[in-house]
């Protein structure tokens, strides 16, 4: 390191150093900041429709008709919490099985072979999981899932949305949990071994049962994520806002919600605050389950330490 | 934690081993086979609606109807978006990183809300992000513009850029810093000259993630880029972007254009595997000047 080119008498460096650190020090508030900025922003523009409706039937209420000044978001609700529900439960064994056997078993290859696969899952933009989930998914459940059940589906349904957003969250699953795996001490499995268990007893009774919690932190943000996908979802559940009764039937969410009405929400009145309503519903839920993960893993982190 | 007694013979135990490697195998095949069939699937499909003009030109007139011209606009229009949002990002990115680990003690209370809070805005949906541009565009009186989405990419590209960074700032060892300050240097010169050095693979990759997020995004900047045929000369005009482009050429009812949909799509991805295929490339040329 060239030293002379540290530059400037000490006051000027010390002052250089000092202006940084206040300047910085400003700038670490900002992510802080703008969650509740965001949270101000979608409440400001939600009340007006809140002031005119008990809130409870705006939520409560199935009757989607904005031309008639009736905005009820109870489909999108259970559109939403469908499409997440399908997508966990096809997402979560898959990932976890994944992670457990990445953290426990594999071998240095299949690990470092595993990494960008999983990083590229990650990548990949929506909009293209959208267009896959229309050109393979969709005529899957149509031609040969609905079959199989012996119901009739247009293949645009939640089963769709669920396959493609179960794909889509798997890199968060198995990333979390993965590190959470790597967080419980070596000796704790050794001291399993010593006893004469096998590999599977110590991961079913060692490894899962520390790791419980972080695992399930881990569900929670690939919840999280689920719960507020739009593009993909938008182009494969079919956009019917009508709260479904099987997971072959058409739906519309939250995001696709929005993503739908854009265009037309400054010309009819309220509309655009219903809408924001709706974005302020989903910021909550999403904020709630990830304050609540990220409380468990900090905790899983510290114990680690 | 509770004691067990091994539950049956050694030959059912082993038996339940084999069991449950076999299902971890299935699962993980699952995952790396969901890959192939994305990549195989846009790729397959893509290719033959692919032609050179899909590139090189922009939309002309009734090319949502099956007419002659390309996507030129798109691509322009989201890489410049992206690139001005990942440089915002990193302009905010960077010192909030340098801060936590550099200027406060490790695992201080401050470093730990930023996380926290960093981590929570990572979890908040792009149309989320789209619908909060979309206020701040309105209150800043601005209309959709490419201005407005940088605006609105850059947030979104923000908490992911910064933790991606800290990820690899946290891991630089104190006896580099130790060393670099008992030469008399001080923060602000170790953070710039051996922290950044020291970091740059890790940071490149950093900033590499956001902007493929940004590239990739469609939701956020459904309000706030708007969509137009021209390549924007501008700030303050509106941008087409690449996912949206996709997005409205598959709505079209027209096959013809809904395979430029496709095309469109694997143009989208194979800018995406490169920019991961570089990030990666980059990451082994960069860490040799790394001190271990």
């Amino acid at each position: 390191m060239q030293v002379n080119k540290l530059g400037g008498p000490i006051g000027v460096r010390k002052f250089k150093d000092l202006a940084a650190r206040r300047m910085m020090l400003v700038l670490t508030f900002i992510p802080g900041f703008i969650v509740l900025l965001m949270l101000f922003g979608l409440f400001g523009k939600a009340r007006p429709i809140l002031a005119v409706k008990p809130i409870a039937s705006l939520l409560f209420s199935s009757v989607w008709s904005p031309l008639k000044g009736q905005f009820g978001l109870w489909p999108f609700i259970m559109g939403t919490l469908w499409v997440t529900f399908v997508a966990l439960i096809l997402a979560a064994p898959v990932s976890l099985f994944t992670a457990v056997y990445l953290s426990e078993y594999a071998p240095r290859w299949i690990r470092e072979f595993m990494k960008p696969i999983i990083d590229l899952l990650a990548g990949i933009p929506s909009v293209v999981y959208g267009v896959w989930g229309l050109l393979l998914i969709v005529p899957l459940v149509s031609k040969v899932l609905a079959p199989l059940f012996g119901v009739y589906s247009s293949g645009y349904s939640i089963l769709a949305a669920g396959i493609v957003l179960a794909i889509m969250i798997f890199p968060t699953i198995i990333h979390v949990s993965i590190e959470v795996f790597a967080s419980i001490p070596y000796q704790v499995r050794e001291a399993s071994y010593s006893l004469g268990a096998t590999k599977y007893e110590t991961v079913r009774h060692v490894v899962l049962r520390k790791g419980a919690q972080g695992i399930l932190a881990s569900v929670v943000l690939g919840l999280s994520r689920a719960f507020g996908e739009t593009m993909a979802v938008l182009m494969v559940v079919g956009n019917i806002p009508k709260a479904p009764k099987s997971v072959f039937d058409g739906a519309a969410t939250l995001p696709t919600l929005i993503a739908n009405n854009y265009g037309e929400m400054m010309t009819i009145p309220q509309y655009d605050s219903a809408l924001m309503l709706s974005a302020l519903v989903l910021l909550l839920v999403v904020l709630f389950f990830n304050v609540l993960a990220r409380f468990i893993l900090t905790r899983v982190e510290r114990r680690a330490e | 934690m509770r004691l067990l007694p091994p539950r049956g013979t050694v030959a059912r135990r082993k038996m339940k081993e084999r069991f449950f490697m076999g299902l971890m195998r299935a699962s993980m095949a699952v995952v790396v086979i969901s890959l192939l069939l994305i990549l195989g699937v846009i790729i397959w499909k893509g290719l033959p609606a692919m032609k050179l003009s899909m590139i090189t030109q922009t939309p002309k007139g009734g090319y949502y109807l099956g007419k002659e011209g390309g996507i030129l606009n798109a691509i322009m229009g989201s890489l410049y978006l992206a690139s001005g949002a990942t440089l915002l990002a990193v302009i905010f990115s960077l010192p909030v990183v340098l801060y936590i680990n550099l200027y406060t003690k490790k695992n201080s209370k401050i470093a730990t809300f930023v996380r926290f809070s960093l981590d929570v805005l990572w979890g908040i949906p792009s149309i989320v992000f789209g619908a909060f541009g979309f206020l701040v565009m309105v209150f800043l009186g601005l209309r959709a513009s490419l201005l407005a989405g940088t605006i609105t990419v850059a947030l979104l590209e923000f908490p992911i850029m910064s933790r991606a960074m800290d990820e690899v700032v946290r891991l630089v060892p104190q006896d580099l810093l130790d060393a670099s300050y008992s030469l008399g240097a001080t923060r602000l010169e170790t953070a710039l000259k051996v922290v950044v050095r020291q970091c740059l693979p890790g940071i490149l990759t950093a900033v590499l993630i956001a902007f493929g997020r940004g590239i990739g995004d469609a939701a956020s900047v459904l309000f706030t880029a708007g969509f137009t045929d021209r390549i924007p000369t501008s700030l303050f005009q509106p941008a087409a972007t690449l996912p949206l482009a996709i997005f409205f050429q598959l709505g079209t009812p027209y096959p013809e254009v809904q395979q430029r949909a496709y095309a469109s799509a694997a143009v989208l991805t194979v800018l995406i595997l490169a920019i991961s295929l570089v990030s990666r490339a980059l990451v082994k040329r960069l860490a040799r000047h790394r001190i271990k």
